[in-house]
């Protein structure tokens, strides 16, 4: 039972990476989550080839969306922001590797898409939901 | 206290011999919405098994049968809340009643008018006033919260100005019953309109609309007992009278000519279409289990529920619950929040023990923000809630503790 909340998911909901904020970042996004009210802040931080070198988010939200948070942002440092782009849900799903009910999943996306808006908008494109 | 609920009421309700992740369902969300018993779901199955037929059309035997049926809903309705047949008209659901109003009080208003909300309102009883307010370059005005979540009836807030009043008769979130009679007295001594949404009041106590002399009211028939697309607009006949249409087209008419419409008597007036006749004609049969029941009894009933569970989940270690101390003033909801736990999470552990209650800001962002809260949960009583239900509760919330530890 509960497997859901397998111990490195509390671990890091617990001692969230990356937590905080970058005081001049090349990208900054703030999104919400309608269902929970969730709340994230990304920084992204880029060197001169887009390459994500400095990632802080600030999240308010459950045990899911906060430890996905917290390995998504880990996972996408010295990537480049067209690799981030070209990531779905199932790069996150494999992080997280928990059984998620349907109602659940939007938590455990939030970060992604969040990031993925912030990385759209820095290049002038339009976020496909789709996606 | 001794109630006359019958022990064995969840026999009535046949979702309960399901289980749920292997364990008897317990149902926690009934704010939300409540479980139907067998008589209600016979009634619709009936309905379309034996008496199938559009109303106010046919003159066969079939369709009278249902037009009957039809019309002897609204008033059972009426019956419930000591209305005239002629005040109730039904609509698809409390947030319709609302839209209908908005739309149609709206059309009267002036720049420079006031509308008083409070900020305790579901989001279906403040974003039709928000908008409204915007078209018209009215003002919406908010009735604050103190810390309990009980309103601060600030005499000030009613104006010349003020032309509608709407606001909650029980908080959905927090279970805060308001001061009813106290705000309507204030409202009309202004000359305002009162709009109450009784979404969370209506299924669970005796409400009196003559003894309020409320001018509107909005309630669903799925929050007590009933089926799911069909609510209730209670409006006093005299005002009704003199209100526009809201939506037009078949059933709402008396004569059409191409230059003009005379419209139909009340309520079909505000009854524009083929209506919800199968979920109409079951609501009554819900309206009638409830009465059986009594009102008062269904509310002594979780007034006891609701001492028990605040008596166990205050042993909770970590647990905050919200809202008025003074559980006179509260009806059976019990919103809490557990120690760095999300209430998603709490929801999500509890549902492996079989048990529904709610996380989130149950569409009351405004309130959920003014508690300094980022979301709550909220477990919320019916008829057919037991004290061992809440027991079975209070052990899941342990384990959750036991995740999070």
């Amino acid at each position: 039972m509960n497997e859901m909340y397998m111990e490195e998911i509390l671990e890091h909901y617990k001692h969230p990476l990356n937590k905080g904020k970058i005081a001049q970042p090349d990208i900054h996004y703030h999104d919400a989550n309608p269902l929970c009210g969730d709340e994230l802040d990304i920084f992204i931080k880029l060197d001169k080839d887009k390459k994500i070198i400095d990632i802080k988010t600030e999240a308010k939200g459950c045990a899911i969306s906060q430890a996905a948070t917290s390995m998504v942002s880990e996972e996408l440092k010295g990537k480049t922001v067209e690799e981030v782009r070209k990531l779905n849900k199932e790069f996150v799903f494999n992080l997280l590797h928990i059984p998620l009910s349907i109602m659940r999943v939007k938590c455990a996306l939030l970060s992604l898409t969040t990031i993925k808006k912030g990385i759209y908008k820095y290049l002038g494109e339009q976020f496909n939901d789709s996606e | 206290m001794k109630t006359i609920i019958p022990k064995d009421i969840k026999k009535d309700f046949p979702i309960f011999t399901r289980e749920i992740h292997g364990k008897p369902l317990v149902y926690l969300d009934s704010a939300s919405t409540s479980q139907k018993p067998k008589q209600v779901i016979d009634t619709e199955k009936e309905y379309y098994e034996r008496m199938n037929a559009n109303i106010h059309r046919g003159v066969y035997k079939l369709s009278e049968e249902a037009t009957l049926a039809y019309e002897d809903a609204h008033r059972k309705v009426a019956r419930l809340i000591n209305a005239k047949f002629k005040e109730i008209i039904f609509t698809k659901n409390t947030t319709e009643s609302i839209n209908l109003l908005a739309y149609t009080l709206g059309q009267k208003l002036k720049k420079g008018d006031e509308i008083l909300i409070t900020a305790m309102e579901h989001h279906s009883n403040l974003v039709p006033w928000q908008q409204v307010a915007k078209r018209a370059g009215a003002t919406l005005k908010i009735m604050q919260v103190n810390k309990q979540g009980e309103l601060i009836v600030d005499d000030k807030l009613f104006t010349k100005k003020t032309k509608i009043v709407a606001f909650s008769h029980v908080s959905n979130v927090l279970g805060t019953i308001n001061p009813v009679q106290e705000i309507i007295q204030k409202a009309h001594a202004v000359g305002a309109l009162v709009v109450l949404d009784a979404a969370q009041s209506v299924p669970h106590m005796p409400v009196d609309v003559q003894d309020l002399d409320v001018d509107f009211m909005a309630f669903s028939s799925h929050k007590m007992l009933g089926p799911t697309g069909i609510g209730v607009l209670y409006g006093k006949q005299a005002l009704l009278e003199v209100l526009n249409p809201f939506l037009f087209g078949g059933d709402m008419i008396r004569e059409v000519k191409f230059e003009d419409t005379t419209f139909n008597d009340l309520p079909w007036k505000f009854e524009a279409g083929t209506p919800n006749i199968a979920g109409a004609i079951a609501f009554g049969a819900a309206v009638d289990y409830l009465m059986n029941m009594g009102l008062k009894n269904i509310e002594q009933h979780e007034q006891e529920l609701l001492r028990y569970a605040h008596e166990q989940l205050a042993k909770v270690k970590g647990l905050t619950l919200y809202g008025p101390k003074d559980l006179t003033k509260k009806s059976g909801i019990v919103a809490f929040n557990m120690e760095g736990i999300h209430s998603h999470d709490v929801s999500s552990i509890v549902d492996q023990e079989g048990i529904c209650i709610r996380g989130g800001h149950h569409c009351a962002m405004p309130l959920i923000k003014e508690l300094k809260l980022e979301a709550a949960c909220r477990v919320s009583f019916y008829l057919y809630n037991t004290k061992e239900d809440i027991d079975r509760l209070v052990k899941a919330l342990e384990k959750v503790r036991q995740v999070f530890l």
